[in-house]
């Protein structure tokens, strides 16, 4: 009887899975089965025999890679930006949804969603073009008009790496608080005004409105958002460090991270053991720190976590 | 009463603060663009010798001309991205919207292993080297226009994740029973009930693929190098490196003398520029529905 209810149930939902399904697959083609192509960072590739027929060679990409101090280099440029843009861009995305909510007049509101998001529309690409109308040697603004008019010796800013550690910071951050703080925003307009008549009855100033309801009220948000983006601490924003310096050499030792390492010993370089072996390195460590923040979180706040 | 005049002016001071940050963010992503518009109106000749200029001593419309009257592969560009857009995001959202609605249903078992299944490729992937071998070695994409549209954009699981959460907070369950009572199927009440009350979250998620199909030019770099298929993002790519390719394609014969006549550096201003353009302006209709569309809700199942 038992059973036979159970395989009803089974078959009203039966349209369901079936919506479910094309979604589902494609994740599994794009997502799930080239997970088991990571063998190949064990393997001696060549192209004759492909990913599965090639033979085995045990740690000897893994040997290669960390025994050059390009290893070091880009973890240290992966985590350390990273690290950087989580933190700025979370602070900066809830600050900007809380100063969002302060203002009333709604064509102010329009304005500043729209101007606030654009950079997060751009692609890199663009992105890189307007820094390059700024930078450019021979050409950029900086150089030829605000450097020149000051008389102040030019530079040469795509070989000078002491400038673009601030320089990507400042750029990620404009690029991607914007979307952030309208996510943040858009949880923070549900929040029933009654909470915050109340706590002004009660004689609560700003900060404290914020602080006790506005914030606690996010905080499921932002550690979701927080938590998604420890995930990706191993990964890079290809566009952000390759096209935005345009590759250029002289900028390695602070753009170079896993990405783009990987990028250039695949294409440039064809040395599939050694972008395979960094690609494995950057999965498995990333996948270690995402179990490490989860439990992290279970324990701080057992309803927030994600597994 | 002194105490409500104190919280009066907070509110006043607070909001003060909120004019000045966002009127010098708007600053910080206004001037730049205003930079690249006028490169892309400046006389190439001047641009060369004067450099980026808010006041160009010399203004011209060459590159404009040159864009929509010599360049046929530009043009074709802006067709392949047109393509790409409009195919890719049709089929990502509808394939979004299909499984995002089947999570939102609490009552499907199994809903909680296909919501870890969709979280779990948010954390973890085989990254560049295998994704490149499968879809070159083994599903043959290399250019072709499958190369532009499946590899990682069709459907992401984060979208998937605010389209659930939509859908769990607005659609009342009664409304659902009520159709089902009525004897409509799954299928039925999804498209004639479901759908016509989420237009928010739909106009957001169609506008957030299609944000990332029009920008691409990663796939365009990994998987297409005929130019043939090149994406204008693809193709403002290659000019970066590359303003020779810009002649090589302008098709003519007689390339040298074409070289020089092309205003090259602010064409490529002039690209930028338009492909710009439909974002900026997509965006400010969809606007009104973002704060709506974008709440991201519990990741568990």
């Amino acid at each position: 009887m038992r059973k036979k209810r159970k395989s009803v149930k089974w078959k009203r939902y039966l349209p369901l899975y079936f919506m479910a399904l094309p979604a589902l697959v494609y994740l599994f083609i794009n997502n799930y089965l080239p997970m088991t192509g990571l063998v190949v960072a064990f393997k001696n590739f060549n192209y004759k025999d492909g990913i599965f027929g090639s033979p085995w060679c045990g740690f000897a990409n893994f040997e290669y890679l960390f025994s050059t101090s390009t290893s070091f280099i880009i973890t240290r440029n992966t985590i350390v930006y990273n690290a950087v843009f989580i933190i700025l861009n979370t602070v900066a995305g809830v600050a900007a949804a809380v100063l969002l909510n302060e203002i009333r007049s709604k064509k102010a509101v329009t304005v500043f969603q729209t101007t606030m998001i654009i950079p997060y529309l751009l692609s890199m690409i663009i992105i890189g073009y307007l820094v390059f109308a700024f930078l450019s040697s021979e050409n950029g603004f900086i150089n030829k008009h605000v450097l020149n008019f000051l008389g102040v010796e030019l530079i040469s800013w795509y070989a000078s790496p002491k400038v673009w550690p601030w320089l990507l910071i400042f750029i990620n951050t404009l690029k991607n608080f914007g979307f952030l703080a309208l996510i943040y925003y858009s949880t923070l307009i549900s929040v029933s005004n009654e909470y915050y008549e109340a706590a002004k009855l009660d004689g609560a100033n700003k900060w404290q409105q914020i602080w006790y309801i506005t914030i606690p009220y996010l905080k499921p948000t932002i550690i979701t958002m927080v938590l998604l983006s420890v995930g990706r601490v191993f990964y890079s924003d290809f566009g952000l460090f390759y096209q935005v310096p345009q590759n250029s050499g002289a900028l390695y030792s602070v753009t170079n991270t896993i990405d783009t390492y990987v990028y250039r010993s695949l294409i440039q370089l064809g040395d599939v053991g050694m972008a395979s072996a960094a690609g494995v390195y950057q999965s498995i460590v990333g996948f270690l720190l995402v179990l490490a923040a989860n439990a992290a979180v279970r324990k701080i706040s057992p309803d927030n976590a994600m597994f | 009463m002194k105490r409500k005049k104190k919280q009066h002016r907070e509110s006043r001071v607070a909001e003060g603060i909120g004019y000045i940050v966002f009127i010098l963010t708007a600053l910080a992503v206004l001037i730049p663009m205003l930079l690249l518009v006028i490169a892309s109106f400046t006389d190439n000749d001047i641009l060369n010798r004067a450099g980026y200029s808010f006041f160009p001593e010399k203004w011209s419309l060459d590159a404009y001309k040159f864009l929509f009257t010599q360049s046929t592969s530009i043009i074709r560009s802006i067709g392949v991205s047109i393509v790409v857009t409009t195919v890719g995001t049709t089929m990502g959202l509808f394939f979004t919207m299909m499984l995002a609605y089947a999570l939102s249903r609490d009552e499907l078992p199994g809903r909680r292993a296909m919501m870890f299944f969709v979280v779990f490729t948010l954390l973890f992937n085989g990254g560049m080297v295998p994704t490149y071998f499968m879809y070159v070695n083994y599903l043959h994409v290399k250019n072709t226009m499958w190369g532009l549209l499946l590899p990682n954009l069709l459907v992401n699981g984060f979208n998937v994740l605010l389209m659930r959460t939509y859908f769990r907070n607005n659609v009342p369950k009664e409304l659902l029973e009520s159709a089902r009572i009525d004897g409509a199927g799954e299928v039925k009440s999804f498209f004639h009930i479901v759908l016509p009350i989420s237009t928010p979250i739909l106009a957001t998620i169609g506008m957030l693929i299609g944000v990332n199909y029009w920008n691409d030019w990663y796939n365009g770099m990994l998987y297409v190098t005929d130019p043939e298929l090149f994406s204008m993002q693809s193709f403002l790519n290659k000019i970066m490196m590359d303003i020779q390719f810009l002649s090589q394609t302008a098709g003519t014969s007689d390339a040298n003398s074409i070289v020089a006549n092309i205003p090259s550096g602010s064409v490529r201003m002039a690209m930028a520029f338009i492909a710009t353009i439909p974002v900026v302006v997509i965006f400010c209709f969809v606007r009104k529905y973002f704060a709506k569309g974008l709440t991201v809700g519990s990741v568990k199942g």
